[in-house]
Parts: structure tokens; C-alpha cells; sequence
């Protein structure tokens, strides 16, 4: 672990300095599977309101990481609270203020868009109008009015990517988790999907993002970057550019991923 | 073609817990049911409203709760009490003695003995009543030595291929065919229909592989896996139950693979008609189970059914191997004497094919 | 409560949804039911026999009359062939053969006359086939009984005095079931089993459908509570074995003309418990597993163990110690023995509370265990 970036605080989001809350800390995070260490060792923070990337090769352990902060999975070691919650105790107060789009598909196939809608929307406590309201917003941001009838299972990929992150946010979480969204996503609805992204940040919905897009990790405001289970980088994508004198976080990426000997 | 044989076999045997569950369901089961399944009677409670409290009433009492058959569980005082007590459960049957039974037998010759039975299982009544009256008939020809009766025509009984009327002669060749149905028609049917619900079914349609091939390599390990469950089945029949083993070996293995090939088509088809595992388990668990169990003569007779069940029954698979396997390994028969009903299931394994196939290519195009 | 609600929506609309299912939840049970419970029967008549007459008399053609006019006897072949009839039970087309030897009305006068002492009456053998055990065993005791019957009535041309009083006579009474109708027993316990089968089944892939599909983890990173997710997930179960329950129960009463003879609110109160106990099993299964295949089969497993252990179709006394042992921790048997006592004999909660505790004690332990194994984190 290089010295020179961790602990870091950094202006990311120029104006905004009161929202430069923190919202997910680890320290010292260690996750093992029997002999196996899936994350050594880990040190970071997320600020709240942020587009925080977390890039790694597959199989460096950054869903095992998305999994703990979820508290999906519980931790070997480290100290690790999310929305000032712990990762040990309070798992279920954390679910309460996250959303969560995992890497496999998470909407049920065999029932509509609305049906889904109404279905998180329910078990997120959300009232009936409400859940109302946001059907209609998302068959109208969405534009899914031609699947309106549809089961999830016949809609295209890219729709049913958009509509699981309309769904992970619809509760208004404080923080979203997204492990690979946009992976098998044609460009434009990628393009299209960080839109969303964006707008969500902008509403001061601190988002934490898998990718191994390398073009995407340029829209983050600070991306980390996990090599063999340990995180390699942590800066903005400018900053990492100028550290390791390159021109793309491509490149940073290519150099770190050199140095990895997992698989 | 040979690689993805392989990958099945690797698939299948990687799982440790289904490995476990097809090998050791068929082997428990057998074991439990060759032990368990038994249609004689024995220890069964009844209860006796005596108004005589002489002799012979205790005589026969002792006698009675002395058989294998019934256990003594206690005096009533009354008739009311009868009800009450077959209400309770236990007791199934009561005798009742009229008053001074042991003087009305030996002054008049003739005594009166009544039987109650519990006839809410009539199976158990009518077999209770049945052994009761042969242990009367049994304690009056001892008690009357010269009784002309039984020195007329005497009845010599002889049973042929059971001689010791074992259960398990009965059971062992149903469960064999039983499970075989059940196990090889399951595998089959879900792990096509998993393959499909995963969508890794698309994956190997799009490759050269053509469906026939597909179809093959799906079935030929969990025809090996049957295969060896049916020797271990056998040998646990010959080793712990006793069943005779002097058939027509070869025979029975050819026929046991016909049987088994049958069946794997017949989870193929179940697969073609299923779009989800949950389907193709119902179809294989919930629709074939009581039917292969009912209407297959492993427990009940079928010549006593209704004339529509009976013809239903004939469509059954099960009903023709039982009668295959029963004749090979009890009655020693030989092709000869169970040609008609391999053609049946020869006749069904093509037709179940041939369906498949057609279903298959339905849902290509 | 609305949490619960939302779940229990979602699952309606999955089941629903899927064609497939919908016929085999509702319309195959009842299919079984009405069939299945004709087959039921052990009941021997129509016993195929093969008669072979070597003397050729009147006594031994007396005899063979008794038999034909007998209703548990169908003569299917005579013959001089032993050999040939032999044949015949190996193919299955006899089911016992009679053989009187020659000499046999000869032996019968001299044994039947007043004076003789010395006259050794004659042997009729009885062959029978015996892979069926026990049912060989009663057809052996009919052709017995007939020939002792046709003793009785030569005794009774001959010897009058002596066969006035033949000793104890046995007359017998059936209760709760005059007319030894099978129906009347197997169809409370087919339904028991059909019940179970649905509820296990369909509870015991649920969740782990879930996990297969990937859905419980979206599922899992919500504020939902354990018992919320079990109850939200049992209801729908429950409501639809209840059904078919009912549906069930309204075919025995109008196809099969059983009407419950007990308490209906007692059988609907238990019913609904032991509901309860086999949803519980089956997600309890759903908890244990990772893919729907190692569910089913475990599922099928117990299933399979449970009907044929429960008494249904053989009587449980009979049963080895160690299988009534088994029995202590299978929930069909309560069921199916609380089922027939309420609904042939009346039996009231005094008579069956054993039964009723068993299926609570079931019920309680078996849905805590499935909620502990029901973990929200790996």
C-alpha cells in the first residue's frame, strides 16, 4: 500500500463542502473464505453525495467488499460502519438507508415492471401514493410505456438494467451500491445509464460503483483500485493520471493489474 | 460428443450432495421399505367384554394375546365401553363372551362368541376377524380331540414361489421398479429443464452439438448412475432379504436396461412439456408418484380395480416391468414367458422418444 | 404486517403466472383423488383357480360346485395337467389351483361313516401362489373354510347329532364401516398425502428458487425482517394446500359420500397446523439447499420415507420397532390417523389430543428452526 494517497481528503465536488460527511468508513477490513484472503487489509472512506468507483481485475474482491457493506456477508476483521451504522451490529439499521443492484439480475422475470415496482416499493415500506408516484415517474423517465404489459423476463437488457437501479433507488437511500450495472450494456444506454447516475449524485445520493470500464471510471468524482484484494489507488481519476504519468485511467489500471498475481 | 458426455459426468459427480442423494436414496429406501413394508398382521390390541369369567373364556384370552397376532390390552365392563374404546384407536377389535359361556359349550356343544372389529381400516377388520376365527376353530379342535371336522376332507395348503409368505418377495420387485421410474424420469427431466431455466441451454443449442447429440449425452450418464443403483438394489435384495437368485441373470439386466431406457425417456419427454425445474419436478414427483405406486400391483392388486383403472394401469410402465420382474426372479421365467410385456415397454420407450423428438423440434422453430 | 402482505402478493402473482403449475396444483390432486382411491383395496374376490379333478365323482364335483358358487372364486381352467396348470400360475393367469386325488369320495365315505374309526378322511392340496404373502395366506384360509363348510353339511346328512352344536360360533360385526367400503379408508389418507405432497414441494423449491435465480440477494439487502420473509412466504402455501384441502374434503362428501362424522371445526383447526408444520418442513429443506435439484430430491426423499412409513397404505403396528421409531418424526402419520378417527369414528379431542399435540410440537419446532437457518448473510 502506497502511502501517498491514503487518508486523503480531497475537494470532489467543488461548492458542496458541507455534504463532505462521511458515509462508509473501513479500516482495517479483512475478509477471508478459509485459507483464502478475498480482501487484505482494506482502508478507505466514501463521502457522502460522491461517485465513489471501485475497479478491479475479476476476482479481486470487490464484490466480496460490496457484499460486507451491504451486510450481505459479515466481515473477518476490520472496523467498517456505512451510514454510521456497524457492519457487525446494526446490519439491518445499514439496510435500511442503502440500495443495492447486484452483478446477476436481480428483478423477478416472471412478473411487470410495475409489479416489481410495487413489490420493493412495499417491502421498502414505501405508501401506496407513493408507490404510485414513482410507477409512473419511471414508465415515463424510462420510457417503458410499449412494455408496460410485459414480463421483465422479454424486455431488452438495457431497459432491465435501468429499471433495477430505478428500483435499488426508489426508497431514497442514502447510499447506492452498484456491482457491474452496466456490463453486456450497449454504449448508449451506458452512455444513458450514467446519466442516471449522475442525476441520482446530484440529488446528494452518495453512489458506490463497480465497474472494469476503464471509460466509466473517468465519471467518478474518486475511484479506488483493488489489486489481489488489497486497493492499490485510491484518488480522482486526475490526480492517479498525473501520480502514475499516463494518459488514461486505462493505463493506471494496465500497470497496477501487472503486478497481480491471482488469476 | 465425448467432451460433452464428460462435462455431464463431471457435473453430476462434482455435486457431492446429489451424489449422495442418488445413491443413497435408492439404498435407504430399499433397506427401509424391504424391512418396514409388511402387510402381516402382528401385536395387534384387543380388548374383551367378558360376561362369563369362566374356563374357557380365559383359555381363549390366554390364547389369543399368546399369538403373534394380538396383544391382550384390557377388560371392559360394558357394551358402551366399546365404542369409546375404538374411538381411542388402539384396540381395533373386541370380543365379547355371553354369560356362562364354558357351561353353554359343554352342556349344548355351542357357545356363542362375537367379534367386533374396527372396520374403519376393513382391510385390518377383515384380516382380524379372519385370524380370530381360526384361533377359535384352532382352541375347539384341540378341546374336542374327535371332532369329525377336520378328519373329512382335509385341506392341504402348499405355497408355491414363497413358501415362507415373506413380504419382501412382494415388495423388494415393487420397489425396484418404483425407484428406478421415479429416480431415472427426475434426473433427467431437471436437469434438462435446469439447463433451460439457467439459459445455458441456449449456449449449447447455438453450437454445433446437434439436439439429438445433446439429448444422448444427458441421458447415457444417468443411465450409468441407474444402472448401478439397480445392482446395488439387487445385491442388497439377494444379500439381506433372501430373495432367491437362481433366475435368468442376463435376461434380467437386459430387461432392467430396457426398463431404465424407458424411463430417461420418459423424463425427456416430461423436460420437452416444462418450461421451469419446478415443472418438471412436479410432472416426475407429483404425477407419477402415486400412480407408479397405485396402479402398478406393487401393493394393491390390480385385477380388483374398476375396468377403468384396470385399463389405465396397462398404460403404466411399472405394472408391466413388476410382472417381468417377479416372473425372472421368483418364478424363474425366461423370454418365453415375458416376451409380451417387453415388447409393451420396448413400444413405449420408442413412442416416448418419438415424442420427444417431435416436441423438441416444435420448440426450435 | 404490509411488509408480509407485499410478499405474500408477489408469490400469488408468481404462481399465477405460471401456466404450468396451475393445473398440476388444482386439478391433479383431485384427478388422484377420485382415481386413485378406487385402486386402494385388498379385498379378495375373483380368485383365478384352476381345478384339477382326478377322481371324478359326485363328492368331488360337489365340491368343486361349492367353490364355483363361491364369490371370492372364478374357475379359470380345469384339467388332468398339473404340469399344464402349473404353467399357467406362472404366467400369471392362475392364482391357485385345487387337486383332488383320486379315491377321494371313497375315503370321504369311509371317514364320515358312523362306525369307522380308523377312516382317514381325504387330502385336497391347495396350491396358491405366494408372492403376494398375505394375500395367499387369506385365499389359502377361503378354500379352507369351504371345505369345511361342505364337511358341515355331510356331517350334518350323516351324523345329525353330532353336528347339531359344532361348538363356538363366531358371528362378527364390522363398526364404523358395515359394508367394508375401502374408499371409506383410503380416501382421507390419499387426500392427507396429496396435501402434503403440494405444500412440500412447492415450499421446499421456493427459497432456494430464489437463491438459483439470484433474486434472494436483492431480497436480503432490504430492512425485511426473518419472520416477515417466513410468514410472507408460508401464507400463500398455506392458503392454496388449504384449498385443495377443502376441495378435497367437499369430494369425499359428495363423490364418495363420506361425511365427516366428528367435529368439522376440529378437523379444519388441526389441518390448518399441520399445514403449517409441512410448509415449515419444506422451507426448512429450501434453507438447507443451494439448488432446486438437491431440494427436490431431498424433498422427494422424505416424501417417499413418510407416505410409505405412515401407515396409508400398510397397518403401522405391523411395522418394525425401529420404523415406528422413524414414525415419532413423521408428521403424515399423525395426520392421517387424527383424519380417520375424526372422520369415520367421531373421535373427539379427548380421544386424539396425543396426535394433535404431536403435530403442534411438529408445527412450533420445525418453523423456528427454518427461520434460524434462514440467514440474511453468507
Amino acid at each position: 500500500m502506497g502511502n501517498h494517497f491514503a487518508g486523503h481528503r480531497r475537494l470532489f465536488y467543488g461548492t458542496n463542502a458541507q455534504d463532505m460527511k462521511t458515509v462508509v468508513t473501513v479500516k482495517n477490513l479483512v475478509k477471508k473464505f478459509g485459507n483464502f484472503v478475498a480482501n487484505d487489509n482494506l482502508n478507505f472512506e466514501v463521502y457522502g453525495g460522491e461517485i465513489f468507483g471501485f475497479l478491479g481485475a475479476n476476482g479481486a474482491g470487490k464484490t466480496t467488499t460490496i457484499k460486507i457493506l451491504c451486510g450481505l456477508s459479515v466481515p473477518t476483521s476490520g472496523e467498517i460502519t456505512v451510514a454510521g451504522f456497524d457492519v457487525y451490529k446494526q446490519r439491518e439499521e445499514i439496510k435500511k438507508n442503502i440500495g443495492y443492484m447486484s452483478q446477476k439480475f436481480s428483478l423477478y422475470d416472471d412478473l411487470t415492471i410495475q409489479e416489481n415496482i410495487r413489490f420493493y416499493g412495499g417491502i421498502y415500506g414505501l405508501s401506496n401514493e407513493a408507490i404510485k408516484a414513482k410507477t409512473s415517474q419511471y414508465m415515463e423517465t424510462l420510457d417503458l410505456y410499449d412494455y408496460a404489459k410485459s414480463r421483465v423476463l422479454d424486455l431488452p437488457l438495457g431497459i432491465k438494467q435501468k429499471l433495477a437501479f430505478s428500483v435499488a433507488v426508489m426508497h431514497e437511500p442514502q447510499i447506492v451500491f452498484l456491482d457491474e450495472p452496466t456490463s453486456g450494456v450497449d454504449p448508449i444506454t451506458r452512455r444513458q445509464f450514467w446519466d442516471m447516475i449522475n442525476a441520482e449524485a446530484e440529488k446528494g445520493t452518495t453512489v458506490f460503483v463497480t465497474t472494469h470500464y476503464m471509460d466509466e471510471a473517468e465519471y467518478c468524482h474518486r475511484i479506488s483500485i483493488m489489486v489481489d484484494g488489497r486497493i492499490d489507488a485510491l484518488d480522482s481519476p486526475d490526480e492517479l493520471k498525473q501520480q502514475f504519468e499516463v494518459d488514461s485511467i486505462e493505463e493506471v489500471f494496465i500497470q497496477l493489474a501487472r503486478t497481480a498475481t491471482r488469476a | 460428443m465425448k467432451e460433452f458426455i464428460i462435462k455431464e459426468f463431471k457435473q453430476i459427480f462434482r455435486d457431492y450432495r446429489t451424489m449422495t442423494i442418488l445413491f443413497g436414496i435408492p439404498i435407504a429406501q430399499v433397506l427401509l421399505f424391504g424391512f418396514a413394508l409388511t402387510m402381516d398382521l402382528k401385536n395387534v390390541h384387543f380388548a374383551v367384554l367378558d360376561l362369563a369369567k369362566d374356563e374357557h373364556s380365559r383359555k381363549i384370552i390366554d390364547k389369543m394375546d399368546a399369538s403373534d397376532y394380538f396383544i391382550f390390552d384390557r377388560y371392559l365392563s360394558s357394551f358402551d365401553e366399546i365404542e369409546t374404546v375404538f374411538k381411542e384407536g388402539i384396540v381395533k377389535e373386541v370380543i365379547v363372551f355371553e354369560p356362562n359361556f364354558s357351561q353353554i359349550l359343554t352342556k349344548e356343544n355351542s357357545a356363542q362368541l362375537q367379534i367386533i372389529a374396527d372396520a374403519s381400516d376393513p382391510n385390518v377388520a377383515n384380516i382380524l376377524v379372519n385370524y380370530t376365527q381360526a384361533i377359535i376353530t384352532n382352541y375347539q379342535q384341540n378341546l374336542f380331540a374327535d371332532n369329525p371336522l377336520g378328519k373329512m376332507v382335509r385341506p392341504e395348503p402348499m405355497f408355491k414361489y414363497n413358501p415362507a409368505l415373506k413380504s419382501v418377495y412382494m415388495f423388494v420387485p415393487g420397489i425396484i421398479t418404483v425407484i428406478l421410474l421415479l429416480v431415472s424420469a427426475m434426473m433427467t427431466s431437471i436437469s434438462i429443464a435446469r439447463e433451460k431455466e439457467l439459459g445455458t441451454m441456449e449456449v449449447l443449442l447455438v453450437s454445433p452439438i446437434k439436439p439429438i447429440q445433446i439429448i444422448v449425452g444427458k441421458v447415457i450418464p444417468y443411465m450409468v448412475l441407474s444402472f448401478l443403483n439397480f445392482v446395488i438394489i439387487l445385491l442388497l435384495s439377494f444379500l439381506v432379504f433372501d430373495m432367491p437368485s437362481s433366475g435368468n441373470m442376463p435376461l434380467l439386466l437386459a430387461e432392467t436396461f430396457l426398463y431404465i431406457f424407458m424411463s430417461l425417456a420418459l423424463g425427456i419427454f416430461i423436460s420437452t412439456v416444462s418450461s421451469s425445474q419446478q415443472t418438471a419436478m412436479m410432472l416426475s414427483m407429483f404425477a407419477l408418484l402415486l400412480p407408479t405406486i397405485l396402479l402398478s400391483g406393487f401393493i394393491f392388486p390390480i385385477k380388483n380395480m374398476p375396468d377403468i383403472l384396470i385399463w389405465i394401469s396397462h398404460i403404466m410402465p411399472s405394472k408391466w416391468f413388476i410382472i417381468i420382474i417377479k416372473g425372472i426372479m421368483l418364478k424363474g421365467a425366461g423370454l418365453m414367458d415375458v416376451w409380451f410385456e417387453t415388447l409393451i415397454i420396448l413400444a413405449q420407450t420408442i413412442f416416448f422418444i418419438i415424442l420427444s423428438i417431435k416436441k423438441f423440434k416444435i420448440r426450435l422453430t | 404486517m404490509r411488509t408480509i402482505r407485499f410478499i405474500i402478493e408477489k408469490e400469488f402473482k408468481q404462481i399465477f403466472r405460471n401456466k404450468m403449475m396451475l393445473p398440476i396444483i388444482f386439478v391433479l390432486p383431485i384427478v388422484q383423488l377420485v382415481t386413485l382411491s378406487y385402486t386402494a383395496t385388498f379385498e379378495i374376490k375373483n380368485v383365478s383357480l384352476g381345478v384339477i379333478d382326478m377322481d371324478q365323482s359326485n363328492s368331488s364335483r360337489e365340491l368343486i360346485h361349492k367353490f364355483s358358487a363361491s364369490p371370492f372364486f372364478d374357475i379359470m381352467a380345469q384339467d388332468f395337467d398339473l404340469k399344464k396348470l402349473e404353467f399357467q400360475m406362472k404366467q400369471g393367469d392362475l392364482e391357485q389351483i385345487i387337486y383332488i386325488n383320486n379315491g377321494f369320495e371313497e375315503q370321504l365315505a369311509s371317514a364320515s361313516s358312523v362306525h369307522s374309526k380308523a377312516g382317514e378322511g381325504p387330502q385336497v392340496q391347495i396350491i396358491t401362489d405366494a408372492i403376494n404373502g398375505s394375500a395367499a395366506n387369506l385365499m389359502s384360509y377361503y378354500a379352507s373354510a369351504i371345505m369345511m363348510d361342505f364337511n358341515k353339511n355331510i356331517l350334518l346328512q350323516t351324523q345329525p347329532m353330532l353336528a347339531s352344536g359344532l361348538g363356538i360360533s363366531t358371528p362378527y360385526q364390522f363398526w364404523f364401516n358395515a359394508e367394508l367400503d375401502y374408499k371409506k379408508y383410503m380416501v382421507p389418507g390419499i387426500l392427507v398425502l396429496l396435501v402434503t405432497m403440494i405444500g412440500t414441494f412447492l415450499s421446499g423449491t421456493n427459497i432456494v428458487r430464489e437463491k438459483e435465480l439470484g433474486t434472494i440477494e436483492q431480497l436480503n439487502v432490504t430492512p425485511i425482517k426473518r419472520h416477515q420473509f417466513i410468514i410472507g412466504k408460508l401464507m400463500p402455501f398455506w392458503i392454496i394446500s388449504m384449498f385443495v384441502l377443502v376441495l378435497g374434503m367437499l369430494l369425499a362428501h359428495f363423490v364418495f359420500k363420506i361425511h365427516i362424522v366428528g367435529s368439522v371445526g376440529l378437523v379444519f383447526a388441526v389441518a390448518s397446523i399441520y399445514l403449517l408444520a409441512i410448509l415449515g418442513l419444506g422451507l426448512f429443506i429450501s434453507t438447507i439447499t443451494n439448488t432446486q435439484q438437491q431440494a427436490m430430491f431431498i424433498a422427494w426423499f422424505f416424501m417417499v420415507i413418510f407416505i410409505i412409513l405412515s401407515g396409508l397404505f400398510t397397518p403401522e403396528e405391523s411395522m418394525p420397532d425401529w420404523a415406528q421409531l422413524i414414525n415419532v418424526f413423521n408428521p403424515i402419520t399423525y395426520f392421517i390417523r387424527f383424519m380417520r378417527q375424526l372422520m369415520l369414528k367421531g373421535s373427539g379431542l379427548m380421544d386424539v389430543w396425543r396426535d394433535v399435540l404431536s403435530i403442534g410440537i411438529y408445527a412450533i419446532s420445525i418453523l423456528l428452526l427454518a427461520t434460524m437457518r434462514y440467514r440474511k448473510t453468507s
